[in-house]
């Protein structure tokens, strides 16, 4: 084991909250990276993890703890620290050439010195031919070869990766992650370490020599796994399935809160809701109910048969176990009663269904519908419970957990919602 | 064909502001201070001896050239002007908190009321010469270009991707090297549209600016602007003819040799290519790329600028600004408590020249006038409508058309009303018509195109298939109007006609006055309020007219365009 490239220290993020308070996106994370590793963090969206990027990068200060890199603590972008984007973020107006050339002109070089490298990366990538096409010719794969090609010409000793095949579709992915790890095999990139952020499980077990796997709200490190199988790996070696099946268990364990009571974690007023549609959800009931599954699934074998990566997945998951369609547990996700009626019924009857399971289950739409029915003229501004929930949730969540509760009401027929007065009421056009 | 989104509705959620009441005191106190200078210096100016200008039309290509010069260094200005003081409302949200009302009101002061308080002004500054009035024309134009220019900076450098700004930042550029490589690339586009409407615009003023008298200062610059005022006087019409000849010529020449091949230069930086739309083309743009000695010649330039480019101490690490925090509070104080001062002194500035020279009666005055223009305002914007929606809708439903029409409408936006003044003013003379009414479709002449080439870019945007599903289902008449074409057009038809009731008002003050060699003819209203103040030089007056129709220009901007543009941005914006 060589000396730490980069340490993170008991890091915490957080910014205030409309009512006063703090909302938390990161704590107590500790984070080492040595020479020679690829280390993934793995978690859903609202983990903080792309968060704890951009701290790594020096993008964003942390409210508290610390980042040090090369013994040096890192609070502004530091040189020998690159980074690979989602959307992989080219210049449009730029060439291929002069995008890769883009971070070594901010170094300063001279001019041949800055050509000569840029041409070098260029063609380790495998990019040559390409120099003065502009991104927008490009497709994706190539785009994102560019995003490599620009870190990788500054030879930084770290790599950040956010998430860089996400974008991209299944089988050129798949090219971009063979090719990167044959070439950091082989040793021909300039780079010590890298740090990868995603949410795909099979991606990490694939690329990473150790996982971090994060929680949600706020984003703390639940577990760390090493993976010690050797490159290349098989997505098919049983082995590699036994991981992908233990980090499903591990993302999937119910944090023992002291609110749960029954059979799954118990929505309070103020819980994010998971923006999913009453079809998806119907849709999932479904596929569950029916073979080859019978009301009982392995979340990964799941999740293979649909195609939906863990972030889409998740979601629906977890929204079916808050209205007691479903309890995942173990990685596995097993219809309740409630579900498999749910799935013979037709389409009233399932509203009827829908309804009943959303107001004993989601005390949003409970106090909604209970405010409105108080109120004389049966009618209440958005504004009203948007500003309840700021208090307990960032803004982005009040208007993505208002969304989804008014999906269901307008679905259940609890409420109705009218977007151009931002009113809802009880009232239905007859 | 893009739709440009104007000041005065560009994003602000709350009506009014503390902030804006300040904008407005700054403002008012500059006017105000300007007026009181003119007023000191007025009395000792003679008037500007220079040869008088001629009517011979072999003068024109000299004219020309002088206006063209005047419209392009006051080009140049606006763009330094953008850049500054839009990069420092973009990047610092404490400055952009007043940096951004401040547009707003500015953008809604008549342009001619400038020039009124300005130009003796500008005179004092270079007594007896030429270049006080040279100066007072530029900034004249440089007002009718610059905040429509300075604001859709603002806008793009707001909606720079996260990522792009990122990826900057990660790769250690210098803030001289992202302005250029980053904010200037993005903004581009729009920017180079703003450019070409300010350039129409600002026509109407070089023919406004360069021959105007206030009380018994006068100058006649030599220009195409004087030399029409001068065909006006003398009742010329071939003079007339000669004169919108030579526009037209101006006008073709640099839209071929300026705008054509920017635009089809900054197409490279359009972040979103839209699919099926052609890049555009210019044949200039295609010359200059494609020659050898063109290349050769500019490639020092090049290095010379790429050099520029590079960061002097590549090893300094650019931190994140950290002011700590009690700094921070003592900037902000004093950041306060000089805006809290000037606002002061304006205050101070303003009810002192109340006082000294303005009673409530003029304020009534002033107001009813206001009105007055308001209603014509409304009427004429109301008939545009009727006329060039349907129309609009027509066009843009027909590819072939629209490419036909699209550019007329925007030579026609560049057309100074003032050429058209001898015609109305001898058919109202001739036929004996009320002023009131006859003289004001001069006020919306030049402005009722942004309607139509608005609708005409709203009406091409409608997706193919929602017009499949109308034929599909034999939507027709009134209920293909009402149903598909008004509501897919509305959110392009509210950002014209805001641009066109604005560009109105401001027309008000050349258009409510009109004359035709002895003929002079006048309507009520306060155009022609601060028309005739500035011909007696009483600047009280003036600075009461200008304020007033400023009043009346953002309360209807606050009160019914801005909620009407996201009413119909939030319900009927496609895609």
């Amino acid at each position: 084991m060589t000396a730490a490239l980069l340490d993170v220290h008991s890091l915490r993020q957080s910014f205030p909250r409309a009512d006063g308070g703090e909302h938390l996106v990161l704590d107590g994370v500790e984070l080492s990276l040595t020479q020679g590793q690829i280390v993934g963090l793995l978690g859903r969206t609202g983990s903080g993890k792309s968060t704890l990027l951009r701290l790594i990068a020096g993008l964003a200060q942390p409210s508290a703890g610390t980042i040090t890199y090369l013994g040096e603590p890192v609070n502004s972008p530091a040189p020998g620290i690159a980074m690979v984007f989602q959307s992989f973020a080219l210049f449009p107006w730029l060439t291929v050439l002069e995008n890769v050339q883009l971070g070594l002109e901010a170094l300063g070089l001279p001019e041949s010195e800055i050509r000569k490298r840029a041409l070098a990366a260029i063609d380790l990538i495998g990019l040559d031919g390409y120099e003065s096409a502009f991104p927008r010719e490009l497709s994706g794969g190539m785009r994102q070869r560019v995003g490599f090609a620009r870190a990788l010409v500054v030879h930084p000793n770290i790599l950040l990766m956010d998430e860089p095949f996400s974008a991209l579709d299944v089988l050129t992915a798949e090219t971009l992650r063979t090719d990167f790890l044959e070439l950091w095999g082989d040793g021909k990139l300039p780079i010590k370490g890298v740090i990868l952020v995603t949410h795909n499980i099979e991606e990490a077990v694939l690329l990473c020599d150790r996982i971090l796997l994060f929680s949600t709200n706020p984003g703390r490190i639940i577990s760390e796994i090493a993976v010690e199988l050797k490159q290349p790996r098989n997505r098919l070696d049983p082995q590699f399935r036994d991981l992908v099946e233990k980090i499903y268990v591990a993302m999937t364990a119910r944090t023992p809160t002291p609110m749960t009571i029954g059979t799954g974690p118990t929505a309070t007023i103020n819980t994010v809701l998971p923006r999913v549609s009453a079809n998806l959800l119907s849709g999932l009931i479904e596929t569950l109910a029916a073979a080859p599954f019978s009301g009982h699934a392995d979340l990964p074998v799941l999740a293979d048969e649909l195609h939906l990566e863990m972030d889409e997945l998740f979601p629906v998951s977890d929204a079916l176990q808050l209205l007691r369609f479903a309890e995942v547990e173990g990685g596995d996700i097993k219809l309740t009663d409630t579900g498999k009626q749910f799935a013979e019924l037709g389409t009233d009857d399932r509203k009827k269904l829908f309804q009943r399971q959303l107001l004993s289950y989601v005390p949003l739409a409970t106090h909604i519908r209970h405010i409105l029915q108080e109120r004389a003229n049966h009618a209440a501004p958005k504004s009203r419970f948007y500003d309840e929930l700021e208090d307990h949730m960032s803004s982005e969540d009040a208007e993505l957990t208002l969304r989804a509760v008014t999906a269901w009401g307008r679905y259940a027929e609890v409420f109705a919602y009218d977007d151009d007065s931002g009113m809802f009421s009880l009232e239905n056009p007859t | 064909m893009r739709v440009i989104v104007p000041i005065s509705v560009g994003g602000w959620t709350r009506l009014f502001s503390r902030w804006d009441l300040l904008a407005v005191l700054l403002i008012l106190g500059l006017l105000v201070f300007l007026a009181e200078a003119s007023r000191h210096l007025f009395e000792p100016l003679t008037e500007l001896r220079q040869q008088p200008p001629s009517l011979d039309p072999r003068n024109l290509p000299e004219y020309a050239a002088r206006t063209t010069l005047r419209m392009f260094i006051a080009m140049v200005l606006s763009l330094i002007f953008t850049f500054t003081y839009a990069t420092l409302a973009a990047k610092s949200k404490r400055a952009e908190r007043l940096l951004v009302p401040l547009l707003d009101i500015l953008q809604s002061v008549p342009i001619l009321g400038f020039i009124s308080v300005t130009v003796v002004f500008f005179m004092a500054l270079a007594p007896g010469r030429v270049l006080g009035a040279e100066f007072a024309a530029i900034f004249a134009i440089f007002t009718s270009q610059a905040w429509n220019m300075a604001f859709s900076f603002y806008q793009s450098l707001r909606t720079i991707p996260t990522e792009l700004e990122e990826a900057s930042r990660n790769f250690r550029l210098s803030p001289w090297m992202s302005f250029w490589r980053l904010d200037v690339p993005f903004a581009m586009p729009q920017l180079i549209w703003n450019m070409m409407m300010s350039m129409s615009g600002s026509w109407f003023f070089v023919v406004a600016s360069e021959a105007i008298s206030v009380g018994n200062t006068t100058v006649t610059l030599p220009g195409v602007g004087s030399y029409i005022a001068l065909a006006i006087e003398h009742q010329d019409l071939k003079a007339v003819a000669w004169a919108i000849a030579t526009m037209l010529v101006v006008i073709l020449i640099y839209d071929q040799i300026l705008f054509r091949p920017l635009v089809a230069w900054a197409d490279r930086f359009r972040y979103e290519q839209e699919a099926g739309v052609l890049p555009p083309r210019s044949w200039v743009f295609d010359v200059l790329r494609r020659s050898r000695i063109v290349a050769r010649l500019t490639q020092p330039f090049a290095v010379f600028w790429r050099r520029t480019l590079r960061p002097r101490h590549p090893d300094k690490p650019q931190s994140i600004k950290q002011t700590p925090p009690i700094a921070q509070g003592r900037i902000a104080f004093q950041f306060g408590l000089i805006v809290i001062a000037l606002a002061a002194v304006a205050l101070w500035q303003i009810v002192r020249f109340v006082i000294e020279g303005i009673t409530l009666a003029d304020v009534g005055t002033a107001l009813l006038l206001g009105l007055a223009t308001l209603a014509r305002v409304i009427i004429l914007i109301a008939i545009a409508s009727v006329v060039w929606v349907p129309i609009g809708v027509w066009v843009g439903t027909r590819s072939r058309a629209a490419n036909l029409v699209q550019p007329v409408a925007q030579f026609l936006a560049a057309f100074p009303a003032n050429l058209l003044f001898p015609i109305v003013v001898s058919m109202i003379v001739a036929w004996r018509l009320d002023p009131n009414i006859w003289l004001s479709p001069l006020m919306i002449l030049g402005t009722q195109w942004y309607i139509l080439f608005n609708v005409i870019a709203g009406a091409v945007a409608i997706p193919a298939e929602l017009r499949a599903v109308g034929a599909n289902l034999r939507v027709r008449g009134w209920l293909w109007w009402r149903r598909i074409a008004l509501p897919a057009v509305l959110p392009y038809y509210v950002t014209g006609a805001i641009t066109a009731s604005g560009g109105s008002w401001n027309a008000s003050i050349v258009a409510e006055v009109a004359s035709w060699g002895h003929e002079h003819l006048q309507a009520f209203g306060l155009g022609a309020y601060i028309a005739q103040q500035t011909d007696a030089g009483d600047f009280h007056h003036i600075v009461l007219g200008i304020v007033v129709m400023s009043l009346f220009v953002v309360v209807i901007n606050r009160l019914f365009w801005r909620p009407l543009y996201f009413y119909a941005e939030r319900k009927f914006r496609l895609g």
